[in-house]
């Protein structure tokens, strides 16, 4: 065979269906959490104060938008989608153009940022949900999950889906820079190797 | 010549991350302050939150594991192990900042949803500290997001640019 045009992923090899089934995985994981979380809202009328024997009520609203580390993970989550979906249509659609070197590079360094990026959303909002949960009576927060149970429970179940998400995309980068690695040892040898190529 | 600025480059930007990673651990450890609030004294410390001491657990971590690997030898075969774990050491830090800057944020506005007075009006000095390491461990991110790619590079031949 002249030159060293090895196509690298075929559509048929083992390393190419393993990364779009992880990437399909965790496209529907950090969806689901970008989504669970943004629908999140609790609408409750609790009595606030009572003046003699008259009871006060007020109508209050748990939605996502008031903490800032919520607004980030919706944000985070519909970024890490989006690019998982864009990866999956350029798997899908295009296998043959992935034998260029800076192409697998790029798509390794964009799969380890945006697994970074999923990772830090997913903490900032279960440290906050920990605050809403158990409350800090160092600096008197008092705890706001004893009042709107529902708002607590999509919340953690967001939560889950985003860090299930998290372990996904790790394991989407782990597979993005074997390919990089791999890609790049064929490159270096100054032979052409013989046999048909698959990832080992 | 390349090669050898390449490696210089590279400790050089570890030694600072581990220099960043250490300065934000110290910085969030000492920073302790009393307030008299009329009778009530409030001490914070920054093992109230259950963030900051994650902070600081990951920043000690990625201290530790960047002076052990300023130690490597250049054509010691653990270099592909080095990528994953920086790849692992970087998802640690944005992790335990972006945990310790929203909570952060709750103690500095409040949150008037749900009924959270601010903090940082009486402790002035611990929140300017507090303040102080998650710069430290801005810095220490951004040292390792170029040291990932430093150690890919240096893993993955050079002529991985070359088109074949």
């Amino acid at each position: 065979m002249a030159g060293g045009k090895t196509v690298l992923a075929g559509g048929n090899t083992k390393s190419w269906k393993l990364l779009l089934g992880l990437r399909i995985f965790a496209f529907m994981a950090t969806l689901a959490a970008a989504i669970v979380m943004a629908l999140n809202k609790e609408t409750k009328t609790l009595v606030v104060a009572t003046i003699g024997t008259v009871p006060i009520k007020a109508t209050l609203t748990a939605k996502f938008q008031h903490t800032p580390a919520f607004v980030f993970f919706v944000i985070a989550n519909v970024m890490a989608s989006f690019h998982n979906l864009l990866m999956i249509a350029l798997q899908i659609f295009s296998p043959k153009l992935e034998h260029k070197g800076l192409h697998v590079l790029s798509i390794a360094i964009l799969d380890m940022l945006n697994a970074t990026l999923v990772s830090a959303a997913a903490n900032a909002a279960v440290f906050v949900a920990e605050l809403g949960k158990n409350g800090n009576k160092h600096a008197k927060w008092n705890k706001v999950c004893d009042r709107f149970a529902t708002y607590c429970d999509h919340g953690a179940g967001a939560l889950i889906a985003a860090f299930a998400g998290v372990i996904l995309m790790i394991l989407v980068s782990g597979v993005s820079i074997s390919r990089l690695l791999f890609n790049s040892n064929k490159f270096s040898t100054t032979k052409a190797p013989a046999t048909a190529t698959d990832v080992p | 010549m390349v090669k050898l600025t390449q490696r210089l480059g590279g400790l050089v930007l570890r030694f600072a991350a581990f220099c960043a990673a250490l300065g934000a651990v110290i910085a969030m450890i000492t920073s302790r302050e009393r307030s008299s609030f009329f009778v009530l004294s409030l001490v914070a410390k920054y093992s109230d939150l259950a963030a900051f001491k994650y902070f600081v657990i990951a920043n000690a971590i990625v201290s530790v594991y960047s002076f052990l690997v300023l130690f490597l030898p250049k054509e010691s075969l653990l270099w592909k192990f080095v990528v994953v774990l920086d790849l692992i050491v970087t998802m640690l830090l944005t992790s335990s900042l972006s945990a310790a800057v929203a909570v952060a944020q709750v103690g500095k506005r409040g949150n008037a949803n749900a009924g959270w007075l601010p903090i940082c009006g009486q402790v002035p000095r611990f929140c300017d500290q507090i303040t102080g390491a998650l710069i430290a461990g801005l810095v220490a991110l951004v040292l390792y997001v170029f040291l990932l790619i430093v150690s890919i590079h240096h893993v993955v031949d050079p002529f991985l640019l070359r088109k074949s």
